[in-house]
């Protein structure tokens, strides 16, 4: 009998890394179909390109670094950030964009800092803000979606429009959010009446696209993958403050609870961005109060900044402040005073 | 005195600044006394870092000499082989340095410590050990057998030079289950993995 | 009904409990050699009664207890000790220990058993030395000497006897079936327990994934016990969550269960104190489960301590070539043995064999995610996570303060980390460099003290001496000036300079001493060099003695280590030196002496 020796416990759990970030990257594939349907295959083409780079750049640090390459990458975390990054950019981006992107996420977020489980800031987010701080064009060309362009573009349309230069000639359109925030005269129901990308609740498509995510997220949330605190508090707290600012939908409104909830990142951002467990506080009440604040941020900058979305800069933000979360929610331990902190 | 004052801003700003200077220098002299720290607690430590062999390899007559002279700037913080690198690393923490490796002039880090043990056949009982052990760990009289207390030796091996029949062993202190613990994962390899009965036919063979 | 609570945390990990409650619990049978570690319990190892070559008769006491946290070992069948000798023990370092070997003769004649009488069991103290002296020691697999834990002291009066019944690592039901076959003997053992402990409530406490052991518990509990079934979860049947589920309240950090009123005993523990106390039998089997899909007859089997893990493996069907680890104890807690020989001990309540497709060998650990899954299932409500950065950067006091010896090492985090990181081997190293520091650090307090007192003798003799030498100068002067008085009073007038001088220079006294003691020697003191022929001619003697025995012993040293014949062989050197200087010294004297004469 050759016997080995390890220490308890023997048994394990089903759940490993490989396996959380499989399941992440399946629970994208109803948003991502989403968006395939309303603004053609571009995020497809963003995802493939931005995964290539992604793998090129992780694999080639772990070799300097002197790290297991394969099994490193076997965790597929590279993957999952450039499949975020990429749904985050604009279809139809060209590639040099996509690589400067990628290279931000997974050179300057993640490997800088030690790889994964370092890293103290979204490394999707890190890439996209980058990008949207360097590259406004490139980053507010959204192609029209369905039923409002004339067609939408094909495959091959969006591999000219990636590897082509300047090639890309399919219609583009303001985001819902851009329209809201440069309103200023108008009251809702005007504004609704007047553009039609606005759609019933959160845009045309893009209210499609936010479902389709929400619908990941739920599976992601069935399977175990995270607890539903930071989503949870993130979505309440946005409508919370759409709700209190919403002004009965004069000209000074922020847009509707439901308005918000449905366009531009937000599903996106709650279910897979806000539940990134390297850079979100870690204990359950700082999680919700992490969630929170990245919706109260979000709200704040989509109604008061200078950007359309807010997304990406109040993850950031609230990625500072996570661990003096984790400080100040630490548990009571077992057979201890409450409030005897280490 | 206001009126003056507000007359003469310059005179005014003087004594401003030598009221304000005697207001803290007389805050800072009682902080002083009341806040006094008896001795050289630097000194101590230092000390208390050190393992407390007494060997002397760094060159001194003992632990506390050498905790005195790192103090004093005379002594370099990687002269204490027993201590080791935990060691040096520990007072490069107190005292705010950069660690150095273990100066090997002074000797080399022993992996496993050692107590001394009297070959109790060969002492001829010259007492030369006992005075030469520095925590008086071995006992004995004049013309009688010397054994050393294996709970209160250091190993610092003081004792094996002077004895005139070589009859003092450093003898490596064996893994006891009592000792016994499992390493710490070593997170480049993954998990500790040995195939025990292979270990225990190594052992026998 | 009693209301329960729950614990932080807690993971539902699949049971596998089935496999071995096919078949009631059967006895293993006796095989050809038991081995008896002396220290099967947390405590003072036993020390050894009987001699190698000795024949016992089942229930003889070995080994007996050495202090009160400590408890004997008996003879678990007859036969004859065939040696007491290092032995490996179930031990997850594969070391050995001191064990007694006893060979079995098969006739299994057995002491006459002697229970307590009515009388003795009234008489709290015999009742503690009756269960001590039966070797019982926690059955749950912890092994702390039962009878310490019924004398809980004075001023800790006990309110609630938790009786532990909860089994909740998978694999293991040596508790469960147990309870199903004979929950009257331990209805009878808690009834001895709470006689000592005068317990308000009785409790015993199972989860609900064992109806038949508590439909078995509730026919045979009296109306002073209660059943309480709470639902599974590991780890509940750890001592500190069973008292948060049964009472809702915590055990204080570093304290015990005493502390807040309770007593916590195992089921196992329970019919052991009823078998010592009824029947007079000491602990000398257990009933331990064997199973894992490498067995192929899974099940509860009795077992005499002692008894090879090899063997009973056979008995039970081991596979070996599907084995791939042997683990005393659940596959949560239990830790791997390195070698099969070694015995079932008292706290071996399961050995698990499982294959690799059972268990699998864990993947290499991959980087922390933070994911917080440990966090959620601490029943200890630590931060695993912090805790493993902490002992990854050999943090050792914020790991204290982080309440790293608040863990109980269930492995709960362990078992939900993504990663495969060993977070329980981490906390278990760390743990233990931090005692082995504590310990260093107080070895070096002592170290320093004695250091430190030396110095001080030292100091205090040097000083000593010191003003020893003062005193004899000064005596030697004032002695000097009496004799120059003297000397003034007998001759005044001549040498009244001269006497000045002398009184007040010691070197001018020293002078004159010197000359007087030239004179008388002239003088012809002839004893004096005979007495030194004397002396040194016995002196000789004793060093040719001396140099004979060295030479006899170093001609007789024969063993193989050359640094003790060299020592030897420098020794008869050096008093040959000796001896060849005495006898010169001799031949000197004896000179003067024909000399003078």
């Amino acid at each position: 009998m050759s016997l080995l020796r390890i220490t308890s416990p023997h048994a394990h759990g089903p759940l490993s890394t490989t396996r959380v970030m499989q399941t992440v990257l399946l629970a994208t594939l109803p948003g991502v179909a989403a968006l395939v349907w309303f603004f053609g295959p571009g995020v497809l083409v963003n995802i493939a390109v931005t995964s290539f780079f992604a793998i090129a750049f992780e694999a080639a640090v772990l070799k300097l670094r002197g790290r297991p390459v394969l099994r490193t990458l076997d965790d597929h975390s590279a993957v999952v950030t450039a499949t975020l990054l990429a749904i985050a950019l604009p279809p139809y981006a060209p590639w040099w964009l996509l690589a400067v992107g990628a290279a931000a996420s997974i050179l300057l977020a993640k490997q800088l800092y030690g790889g994964l489980g370092y890293n103290p800031f979204n490394p999707a987010m890190v890439g996209y803000v980058v990008l949207l701080i360097s590259f406004p064009v490139q980053m507010s060309t959204w192609a029209a979606p369905r039923g409002l362009a004339a067609e939408v573009p094909g495959l091959v349309d969006a591999l000219q429009a990636c590897f082509i230069p300047a090639s890309f000639d399919g219609a583009t359109m303001a985001t819902p959010l851009d329209i809201l925030r440069q309103n200023s005269d108008q009251s809702l129901a005007a504004l609704y009446a007047g553009t039609p990308q606005l759609g019933a609740w959160g845009g045309v498509g893009w209210q499609w696209v936010s479902l389709g995510f929400l619908a990941g997220g739920l599976w992601m949330l069935y399977r175990g993958i995270f607890t539903w605190h930071a989503p949870v508090a993130m979505l309440a707290a946005l409508a919370a403050l759409a709700a209190l600012f919403y002004d009965g939908g004069g000209p000074g409104s922020g847009g509707s609870p439901l308005f918000h909830l449905l366009s531009g990142a937000t599903m996106f951002g709650a279910f897979f961005i806000v539940t990134d467990p390297v850079s979100s506080a870690v204990s359950t009440r700082g999680r919700l109060i992490y969630g929170a604040l990245i919706g109260v941020l979000i709200y704040l900058i989509r109604t008061r900044g200078n950007y359309p979305d807010a997304v990406a800069f109040a993850v950031l933000i609230m990625n500072f402040a996570a661990p003096f979360i984790d400080y100040y929610t630490q548990p009571r331990s077992y057979g201890h005073a409450r409030g005897d902190r280490p | 005195m206001l009126a003056w004052l507000a007359d003469h801003p310059l005179a005014a700003a003087v004594l401003a600044l030598v009221a304000l200077g005697l207001v803290f220098g007389a805050v800072l002299g009682y902080a002083a006394e009341r806040f006094r720290t008896e001795g050289n607690p630097v000194v101590e430590q230092i000390n208390a870092i050190l393992p407390q062999t007494q060997c002397g390899q760094c060159g001194y007559p003992g632990c506390r000499p050498y905790a005195e002279a790192i103090a004093g700037g005379s002594a370099e913080i990687n002269q204490c082989p027993p201590g080791g690198e935990a060691g040096i690393q520990a007072l490069a923490d107190l005292l705010d340095v950069e660690a150095k490796p273990l100066d090997a002039a002074h000797g080399e880090e022993a992996p496993v410590k050692a107590v001394a043990f009297i070959h109790e056949d060969d002492c001829i009982g010259c007492t030369k050990c006992i005075q030469a052990c520095p925590v008086d760990a071995i006992l004995g009289a004049a013309k009688q057998m010397h054994t050393v207390i294996g709970s209160e030796c250091t190993g610092c091996d003081l004792c094996v030079e002077p004895c005139p029949v070589d009859c003092i062993e450093m003898i490596p202190q064996a893994e006891t289950l009592k000792t016994w613990h499992w390493p710490l994962p070593d997170p480049a390899a993954g998990r500790v993995e040995i195939i025990a009965t292979d270990r225990l036919q190594d052992r026998a063979a | 009904m009693r209301r329960v609570h729950t614990f932080h945390g807690g993971i539902h990990p699949p049971e596998h409990k089935a496999q071995s409650l096919q078949a009631p619990i059967q006895p293993a049978g006796i095989p050809p050699q038991l081995v008896l570690p002396l220290a099967q319990h947390i405590g003072a190892p036993a020390q050894p009664v009987v001699r190698a070559g000795q024949a016992v008769r089942g229930g003889e006491l070995l080994a007996e207890a050495d202090g009160f946290v400590s408890v004997p070992v008996h003879a678990p069948t007859s036969g004859t000790v065939s040696a007491i000798e290092e032995r490996p023990v179930p031990h997850p370092s594969g070391l050995s220990a001191p064990c007694i070997v006893i060979d079995t003769d098969g006739a299994d004649t057995w002491l006459p058993p002697a229970p307590l009488a009515a009388a003795e069991r009234a008489d709290q103290t015999r009742l503690r030395e009756c269960i001590q002296g039966a070797g019982i020691a926690g059955m749950g697999g912890a092994g702390f000497p039962t009878a310490v834990k019924l004398s809980p002291g004075p001023g800790k009066a006990i309110d609630t006897l938790i009786i532990n019944g909860t089994e909740c690592e998978p694999y293991i039901t040596a508790d469960d079936s147990l309870m199903r076959e004979r929950a009257g003997d331990i209805v009878a053992g808690t009834r001895i327990l709470a006689e000592l402990l005068a317990p308000r409530d009785i409790l015993i406490g199972v989860e609900d994934n064992k109806p038949e052991a508590i439909a078995a518990l509730q026919a045979a509990a009296d109306s002073t016990m209660e059943v309480v079934v709470f639902p599974t979860k590991y780890p509940s049947g750890g001592e500190k969550q069973l008292i948060e589920i049964l009472l809702g309240k915590q055990v204080p950090s570093g304290g015990i269960p005493a502390d807040i009123g309770v007593v916590c005993q195992n089921v196992g523990t329970a019919v052991a104190v009823h078998e010592a106390v009824a029947r007079g039998r000491p602990l000398v089997s257990r009933v331990t489960t064997v199973t894992g899909e490498a067995v192929t007859r899974p099940g509860n089997y009795e077992v005499l301590l002692g008894t090879p893990m090899g063997w009973l493996l056979e008995q039970a069907g081991v596979d070996p070539d599907r084995a791939r680890r042997l683990i005393m104890g659940g596959p949560m807690m239990g830790f791997s043995i390195p070698a099969p020989e070694c015995p079932v001990v008292k706290t071996t309540n399961c050995l698990l064999v499982p294959t690799e497709a059972e268990l699998p060998t864990p993947p290499p650990a991959q980087a922390c995610i933070r994911c917080g899954l440990c966090a959620e299932a601490c029943p200890a409500t630590l931060l695993p996570q912090q805790l493993y950065w902490f002992a990854r950067g050999k943090e050792y006091d914020k790991l204290e303060g982080h309440n790293l010896f608040d863990c109980i090492e269930c492995g709960a985090c362990s078992y939900v980390c993504p990663s495969h990181i060993p977070l329980v081997q981490y906390y278990r190293a760390s743990k233990a460099e931090i005692i082995a520091r504590r310990r260093e650090a107080e070895k070096a307090d002592h170290a320093r003290e004695r250091f430190e007192a030396r110095q001080a003798r030292m100091e205090r003799l040097a000083a000593e001496r010191e003003a020893k030498r003062a005193e004899r100068k000064k005596a030697a002067e004032a002695k000097a000036r009496a004799k120059a008085r003297a000397a003034a009073t007998e001759g005044a007038e001549t040498v009244d300079g001269a006497q000045a001088a002398a009184d007040e220079d010691p070197i001018q006294a020293a002078i004159e001493r010197a000359k007087a003691r030239k004179a008388a020697l002239a003088a012809g003191d002839a004893g004096e060099p005979a007495d030194r022929v004397a002396k040194l001619t016995a002196n000789v003697d004793a060093i040719a003695k001396r140099l004979a025995a060295a030479r006899e012993k170093l001609e007789s040293y024969d063993g193989g280590e050359a640094p003790v014949a060299e020592a030897l062989k420098r020794g008869v050197e050096k008093t040959a030196d000796k001896l060849a200087k005495a006898e010169a010294e001799l031949r000197e004297a004896r000179e003067g002496v024909s000399e003078e004469a």
